[in-house]
Order: C-alpha cells, then structure tokens, then sequence
C-alpha cells in the first residue's frame, strides 16, 4: 500500500508516549479510541542518550528504546490497514537497528508490504566528535563556557538536536512509521503538520504554532490531567486517562483534547500548567525550525474537554544547532533509614552526624554530601518551617565522588548504624546502595551547517 | 491584607540542568495583577534564599495571566549529578505557593481575594 499525502482540514496528532517508561497502554488506546491520522511517540529524555550509547557499546545491534517495538506491535493494524502514520524519536543512538527491529516485527505479522520505515540518521556526531574540535568547534558548556577538550576523553554521546526538515521529507517519501535519532521532541508535532499543510520554511508563526502543539502534548498525560494541580481532586478517572490530541488547521490554529470516554481533564489550567513546564525565557523558545514566542499564544476553551490554541507568532530560527553531549562525571550511592516516633527527627538528625564523623574518619572525601529528612524538609527544605514530632522520619543520605571505591565503602558504612546508632531504627530490608556510575549532561551548541541529516525509507 | 500564593495561584514546574523553572498561573484572571505586580524577583528571591544558591529570573506572560521564574543553583547539580530527591526540581512548584504576599487593601478592592485559613508555615499565621 502506498500512503499518500490526502487532503485535509484538520489534521489530528496524537500523543502516546511523553518518555521512555511511559504508559505501555497509551500508543493502542490512542489508535482505537477514535480518528487520529498521526501516532507522535516521544522516548528521549536528556541522558537517555548515554544509556543507548552503552547499551550499543555492548551490542551493536542496541541502542534504541525498545519499548517502541512493543509499542509498533500494539498499533500494527491502524498503521498497515488504516493509514495512521507514527512519528517516534525512538530511534536513540542506532536508528537502523530500531528500523530492523520493526521490519521484523512488520514481517511477523505478515505486513510487510504495508509498513514503508523512514530512517533519519546524522544527528550522531559521537564519530565526528575529534574532527569538529579540531576544526574550530569548541562545543562549549552553555552553562559554565568550558571547552568540551576538558572532559573529552570520558564523553560517552554527542548528538545534535534536530528539526522537522528530516522528517517531512522522510513523510514526502511515503514512509508510515519515522524513526529518528536525537529529534527535538516538538519537531515529531510540527512536521506532519508542516507537510501536511505545506507550511513553508520561513513562515515562522505556523511553525511556532507547530512547535507549541508539540510543546503542549510532548509529555504525554501531562497537559490533560495528569499531574495537574490545579483543582486535581475533581479530574475524573485517571486510571483511564486520554493522552493528548492536536487538531491542527492550516491556518496554524490548533485545538488539544482528548478521546471521549477517556478519564483526565483537557482545560485551560491543565494546557496553561503544561505550557509552563521546563520554561526557559518564554519570549524565545529556540528550535532548529524556528524561535516561537510563548507570550503570543492566546487560549480558548472549545467545549468539554477542548482547548482551542491561537495568535502565536514566531521569528526566524538561529544558525545553531544545540547539542547533547553526556559524559563520564564520577559515582554516586545514595541509602536510607527509617526513624519512628517519638523524636523521629531528633535521632535522624544524630544519625546523619553519626555518619559524617564516620566517613570524616575514616578519611573519605567526596564532592558532595546530601543529607534529607523524608516527611519533613526533603522536597521544601526550610520552607517547610518546623516539623511536630511526626510518627517517622525517613533519613535519606547521598554521597558523591571521582572515586569509585570511596563511595563503596560509604554504603558499607549505613547498615552498621541499625545496631551502633540512635534507636527506633528500621526500613533498612533493601540492603546496601548501590553504587552508580555518574553520567552528566553537557549542553553545547554548534553551527547548523555542520550537521547533514540524512534520509532513508526502507523498501 | 496577606494572602497565601496556595489561595490565588497554581503552579508547575521542572528543570533544566541544575536550574528550576516554576510557573505560576492566577487561579482567577482578575487575579493575575496582583501576582504581576506583588510577586516580584526581590520577593521570589528572599523566598528560596538557603534553598538555592544562584540567582533568580523573572518573566511576564500576561496573555496566560502566568509568571515564570527561573531558579538557578536550585538542584545540587541537576539530572544524573544531583543527590536530591527532587533532583528534576517537580515539586519547586508546590514550594513556591507557600508564599506569602503582602497586598495592599487598595490593590486587593474587590477582587474577592480569598481569606487564608490555614497557613503554609505556622510563623506565617497572623498573631491571635
């Protein structure tokens, strides 16, 4: 089967995935609750990237999130027989491995010939990496200015966050399913609706339009009910909660809702709290595509469940691309006890001093130690103002540090305190912490012309 | 008259790096004036001093009747680094609503702001 481009007034996109781990359900439910033309499934959070790096490093035919193959098989039949098309970042560091994956599964299910993969490579920049500093490219931390040479031999991934161009074009070939590397997750939004409506390359309001659509259902759940504070006692059924749909016009206008007979609430505090999430200066949201402006966008409710989205204006895109770079920072353990009424805090507070004058003794030296006092000041602090005697108190105790073998003997050192420290102690069943290899996040930027994304549909 | 942020507003917040960003939306339209205009950077500032150690941003979108502010040095590090329970700065946004403003009976007329009945922090309470 061929899919064509058809002729449409509205365009439905919808969410099925706001990251990896995210509700197995959501991808079918989307796909059999009612029309949609565009399954938008977005797996990569910042480090995901270092963890696919690894993962290839022992396998080369990993590298990919491989929860986006159960979910493919979970959609099967609306992508080979009703023409909805999936767009997935999924593709992490081996997009030609994720494409493998699924033509495998395609061929299982004996649908071969309707599934047509596009692969969208060329955002990898790990093999290029000593080439681009040699040539002039820093890849400077945009938040400290240090140059990448200082970390350069514990770097584990380096990809440039790429636009909607790739993936038009992948969709202009007929591909059905879209697998990239490190997309931008609103560009797995705004470029169907770029291709579809034919939205041209400079007109910068509709393509902040589509980048703000991507914006508001990138996270899944997160804009129609779920973790919504405001009035969140009232949203009905979040067991059964419908993940998020755009329907886009030409004209750049769009409205998010949901399937009927979905739990959740799509509201204008609901779609306001999302708008607002991981906000930097919302004058100048820069994509590779374009730079949109929060402050346009104008909101409307639509009836039940419907928000209609408009206004919105945007400005030419920068000539850099932003690259994310993850690297090798160190090790890290962190353990917990449990203290019981009465002066729970009081004999978490002795243990926590306890321990530091153990570690301080036995001469460990860290970067940083965190202590936290569950049930009382670990997610506020001093915020929280004074604690009455609660009935428990969770000490929480985080050490970090270059050497692997200071932070082993720190988890040797908190199971003892159970018997030689302050009383009423318990909550110690899950054993020692574990010891975890520290993988930071290096966020750099680089010209755009260095980086060439290629396109390739599989026959 | 004093009014708890928790009254008036809502809020969402999240991170980049080892910055938080917390947005604040008026729970009422006809209420965002008084967050435009009392919840000011000095305000939000003396608010997280000793919770984080860099500085604060500040930013208007009056067509959402929210502000976002940007709290730098808010997350031991951020992302992996971060030994923090919240190392993804979730829940800035609840701390933030503990605040309390300082509205004067001018900028509060008939507004309908409502009363606070139980405060975020005991020393906030008004004195019986």
């Amino acid at each position: 089967m061929t899919v064509s481009s058809k002729d449409r007034s509205i365009v439905r996109v919808a969410s099925g995935q706001g990251f990896w781990g995210d509700w197995l359900e959501a991808p079918r439910r989307q796909v059999e609750g009612g029309d949609v033309d565009y399954l938008m499934l977005d797996y990569l959070a910042e480090v995901t990237m270092s963890i696919l790096q690894k993962q290839k490093e022992r396998d080369p035919n990993m590298g990919y999130a491989r929860d986006f193959v159960g979910a493919i098989e979970s959609v099967l039949p609306a992508v080979a027989k009703r023409g909805v098309r999936v767009i997935a970042n999924a593709g992490g560091v081996n997009p030609p491995a994720c494409a493998a994956a699924i033509k495998a599964v395609a061929a299982k299910h004996g649908v071969s010939s309707d599934v047509r993969i596009g692969v969208i490579t060329g955002d990898d920049l790990l093999p290029r990496l000593d080439e681009l500093i040699g040539g002039g490219h820093a890849l400077a931390n945009m938040d400290t200015g240090e140059p990448l040479s200082t970390v350069r031999d514990r770097v584990l991934s380096a990809n440039a966050y790429i636009g909607s161009v790739p993936i038009v074009e992948a969709l202009k070939q007929n591909a059905n399913i879209v697998i990239t590397g490190r997309s931008t997750d609103t560009a797995l939004t705004m470029a169907p609706l770029r291709y579809e409506f034919g939205w041209a390359a400079d007109d910068w309001d509709r393509l902040a339009a589509g980048i703000i659509a991507g914006h508001i259902i990138e996270c899944g759940a997160q804009c129609s009910g779920g973790n919504c504070l405001y009035d969140w006692q009232t949203i009905p059924d979040l067991a059964n909660v419908g993940y998020p749909i755009v329907e886009a016009k030409a004209d750049g206008t769009f409205v998010v809702t949901k399937h009927p007979n979905t739990g959740g609430r799509v509201s204008i505090p609901s779609v306001t709290e999302q708008l607002v999430y991981e906000m930097g200066d919302p004058n100048s949201y820069i994509t590779p595509d374009v730079v949109a402006d929060f402050t346009s966008i104008q909101l409307a409710a639509d009836g039940e469940n419907r928000v209609r989205v408009f206004g919105i204006k945007g400005r030419p895109a920068t000539d850099k691309l932003k690259v994310s770079i993850a690297y090798r920072a160190g090790f890290k353990a962190v353990g917990t006890l449990v203290y019981s009424w009465p002066d729970a805090l009081p004999k978490a507070q002795l243990a926590d001093r306890v321990l530091r004058e153990r570690l301080d003794n036995l001469g460990l030296e860290f970067d940083a130690i965190v202590t936290e006092f569950v049930g009382v000041s670990a997610t506020h602090g001093p915020l929280a103002g004074e604690a009455h005697d609660p009935p428990e108190v969770q000490l929480r105790f985080g050490v970090r540090g270059p050497d692997k073998a200071s932070v082993e003997r720190f988890t040797r050192e908190l199971a003892p305190l159970v018997l030689n420290g302050p009383p009423s102690v318990t909550g110690f069943a899950g054993g020692r912490p574990k010891v975890e290899e520290i993988v930071a996040y290096w966020p750099a930027l680089i010209d755009k012309t260095v980086v060439q994304t290629k396109v390739e549909v599989l026959p | 008259m004093r009014v708890c942020l928790l009254d008036i507003a809502h809020a969402r917040s999240g991170d980049k790096g080892d910055t938080a960003n917390v947005g604040v939306i008026a729970l009422k339209p006809e209420w965002y004036p008084v967050l435009s205009k009392h919840l000011t950077l000095d305000r939000v500032r003396d608010h997280f001093r000793g919770v984080i150690t860099g500085g604060v941003e500040r930013y208007e979108l009056p067509n959402l009747k929210a502000l976002n502010f940007l709290l730098h040095g808010a997350l031991d590090g951020g992302g992996t680094l971060s030994l923090k329970t919240d190392a993804q700065g979730k829940v800035f946004s609840t701390a933030m609503l503990r605040l309390v403003l300082e509205v004067p009976d001018t900028d509060a007329k008939g507004l309908g702001l409502p009363v606070t009945a139980h405060w975020p922090v005991d020393s906030e309470a008004p004195k019986a």
